[in-house]
């Protein structure tokens, strides 16, 4: 009797372990996103719309899928950092947030297959594509072939506190600096008047991340009409473009204390420059979009009282009118960021099942309910939103994109130093743009650099 | 010498080899990747990590290479900073502090030595994390309680993580680590025959005096194993990652962090794995010399 109960419960425990994955299938899903933290819309669109919605499409279907959904609360470099140890493991979330930059890398370390690879027809076949650009398309992909699908594209720009100018006796809304000197003399004349703030944040150093290269360095270097890359795409070890762009830096940060150089400096240096907005000691700012839609939106941590009123935008002038890239008087520069899937899934047409269903209209239409936003599918209404319609007219046709290339990472977290040394005052810009130039070249090698002075 | 044992030796090996399994596949085989690792120049990321490449010494080549060893940020300056750390910290903080508590609690009240020992030792085993958080809020420019107390008593406020990273990280070390030699150094002192300084006491001997010719002498042993325990561990401590991440512009960035920069964060295997066999040679050269001052100790009392 006891034997044949013994047998009894083994036979059942083995039945049970055995027959989960056939009757339930797993999926986990993260994003650098948390409720009531950063990136709390997507989060919050994705507990509360995405999950529930797909379970119940499943499960009408008569399939049981558990989504299990974990909430990233460090930085980009962090999630970055366990992204790349788990993909190389053959551990993480069946699909991933992810900024588009880093495919080129990951591919090229082995760490993401296309799409097509995992999931087979069912990408080729999905109608979805047919209502994304190729360029929203490009976002997430490399030769030619998309790892994931993004959530939209963003611009940069100086976010501006109005009240703060109006204070100074300047109108903020004619104000838009037409080169760096006027931007500078607007800073110097609201430190005058509040000689306690800091009036111009442009990011650097290395506690900032990927910010640091694309909010700071790009808008700058830019400005003088060069970009990291040439066009045959080598690196640029050595410009007039890079001396003027540090020596930008050093006006704000060391000769003028312009700009609030701790927060550039210390470990939490990003937050502390959307304080310094919020509390209203930063009066301009050059951040990307997402500032306006996610970090200052109201309800978030850095949300700026009555923003309607107090916040508005200039774009970023080059150095002097006419010297930016492709002639341009204004310069601002685009990424996308989206999710990928795991190559080591254990379910692969199922998550990208999720990953479509994320992206198919309904949802997009849903998200833009958490936070409006201009989506990469032409059949998602844009919703009425002033502050999206009038930058992304005036901005988009003057961006750019970073170089699609697998060094870009490591090239930038060089970048990332070059500007701090600078802005800690240990090096001059010259020293600091020859540790560059070595530093680089040891990356992708000599054939690939070149020198523009 | 005959020997006596409980299992016959095919058992004893029966048993050893779980554990045997476990220390090759955990400890021995990594310690060999990771010797082969630095020879070649394998990344995380990009081309390198699918197909690496044997690059010799070029790996250890570059960390000693002369035009750039003593750059902030390189490997060089990491060296060279946390043998300041471990001189500072370790040497004249935890082991200098940790006897100089030690010896005054051997004359105090036994309830003001428990106490003190309680407060000392909770500094030791509360977890990094905490403690981290703590010195934190103690250190925070804008509303830290260090600051306040300088507010308090008209002094200026200082930036501390920011203008004197690497003293905050020594301060914290000493701090953390005291505890240790204190606790070594209290129980070589008690081990003492009380005789021996009540007839110091009768000579009308100083504290110092009996300190120096009574107390040190006889715990002499005790000294060295102390000595170059905390100088391991501080060698090789990550907790000051914690509170600075190595910066600002790696002001902070000893060994141990720069090691994890370069593997973790910069993803270059390669060049990560030649500077942790560096520091391996290195706490291979510590374990050396204590395990030949420990025999030495052991026959000198078998003498």
């Amino acid at each position: 009797m006891r034997i044949r109960s013994h047998a009894l419960w083994m036979s059942l425990a083995a039945a049970t372990a055995l027959a989960t994955p056939a009757m339930a299938a797993d999926l986990t899903i993260t994003c650098r996103c948390v409720v009531d933290g950063v990136n709390s819309e997507q989060a919050k669109w994705i507990k509360e719309s995405v999950i529930p919605a797909f379970t119940k499409m499943k499960a009408d279907a008569g399939e049981e899928v558990n989504v299990t959904f974990t909430e990233f609360a460090g930085s980009d470099e962090q999630l970055t950092q366990q992204l790349a140890l788990d993909f190389s493991t053959g551990a993480g979330p069946d699909i991933a947030g992810f900024d588009g930059f880093l495919i080129p890398s990951f591919v090229e370390g082995g760490l993401l297959k296309p799409l097509e690879d995992l999931a087979g027809d069912a990408v080729t076949g999905w109608d979805g594509w047919s209502h994304i650009s190729d360029g929203a398309k490009a976002l997430m992909s490399y030769q030619g072939k998309p790892y994931g699908i993004a959530l939209g594209t963003d611009v940069r720009m100086i976010f501006v506190r109005a009240d703060l100018l109006r204070d100074a006796g300047i109108d903020p809304e004619t104000w838009q600096p037409a080169s760096w000197e006027e931007l500078l003399d607007t800073a110097r004349t609201l430190k005058e008047k509040n000689p306690d703030t800091f009036p111009l944040q442009l990011n650097a150093g290395v506690p900032m991340g990927e910010a640091t290269t694309m909010q700071g360095y790009w808008m700058a270097l830019l400005g003088m009409g060069e970009e990291v890359t040439d066009d045959q795409g080598r690196y640029i070890v050595a410009s007039q473009g890079i001396l003027d762009t540090l020596n930008l830096y050093k006006t704000i940060y060391v000769d003028e204390k312009l700009g609030d150089q701790r927060a550039q400096l210390l470990g939490d240096g990003r937050n502390r420059t959307f304080a310094n907005f919020r509390d209203g000691t930063t009066a301009m700012l050059v951040e990307g979009d997402w500032f306006w839609r996610s970090v200052t939106a109201p309800g978030s941590e850095f949300a700026v009282e009555n923003r309607d009123e107090v916040m508005s935008w200039a774009k970023m002038p080059a150095k002097e009118p006419g010297k930016g890239i492709r002639g341009q008087d204004f310069v601002t520069v685009s990424g996308g960021t989206g999710f990928v899937l795991n190559p080591n899934t254990d379910e692969p047409e199922l998550a990208w099942e999720l990953l479509a269903f994320m992206n198919g209209q309904e949802q997009l239409t849903e998200f833009q309910k958490f936070q409006p936003r201009i989506r990469i599918r032409d059949d998602v209404d844009i919703p009425e939103a002033p502050f999206l319609k009038e930058t992304s007219e005036v901005l988009l046709p003057l961006t750019t994109a970073r170089p699609n290339d697998a060094n870009y990472n490591a090239v930038s977290a060089e970048i990332q130093r070059m500007t701090e040394a600078v802005v800690s005052g240990e090096l001059s810009p010259e020293d600091a743009m020859k540790r560059y130039g070595e530093a680089v070249t040891k990356i992708v090698g000599e054939e690939n650099t070149v020198s523009l002075l | 010498m005959k020997s006596f044992s409980l299992l016959s030796r095919r058992a004893g090996a029966a048993f050893l080899t779980p554990a045997g399994l476990l220390i090759g596949a955990f400890v021995i085989a990594p310690f060999f990747w990771v010797i082969y690792v630095s020879f070649t120049n394998r990344t995380l990321l990009g081309r390198t990590a699918l197909d690496p490449e044997f690059v010799g010494f070029a790996n250890y080549i570059s960390l000693f290479e002369a035009g750039s060893f003593l750059t902030r940020g390189e490997f060089g300056t990491s060296l060279i900073l946390t043998i300041q750390f471990v001189l500072l910290s370790a040497l004249a903080g935890q082991a200098a502090l940790g006897m100089l508590l030690a010896w005054m609690l051997q004359s105090v009240p036994k309830t003001l030595k428990r106490l003190t020992e309680m407060v000392v030792i909770a500094a030791w085993i509360l977890p990094e994390v905490v403690i981290a958080f703590a010195w934190f809020a103690f250190l925070d420019y804008d509303n830290g309680t260090l600051n306040m107390i300088m507010d308090a008593l008209g002094l200026p406020r200082g930036d501390w993580l920011l203008s004197f990273p690497f003293w905050v990280i020594v301060v914290f070390n000493t701090w953390r680590g005291t505890a240790f030699s204190m606790m070594l150094f209290n129980s070589a002192f008690s081990s003492i025959p009380p005789s021996y300084f009540q007839a110091a006491d009768v000579a009308g001997a100083s504290s110092w005096q009996k300190f120096r010719d009574i107390g040190l002498p006889l715990i002499r042993g005790h000294v060295v194993t102390d000595l170059i325990l905390i100088t391991m561990w501080t060698f090789n401590v990550f907790t000051p990652f914690l509170l600075t991440k190595g910066g600002p512009s790696y002001r902070t960035e000893i060994l141990s962090i720069y090691t994890y920069r370069v593997a973790f964060r910069d993803f270059e295997f390669g060049k990560g794995a030649a500077v942790g066999v560096v520091i391996m040679l290195i706490n291979l050269a510590f374990a050396l010399f204590y395990l030949w001052v420990t025999r030495k100790r052991a026959r000198g009392v078998a003498a």
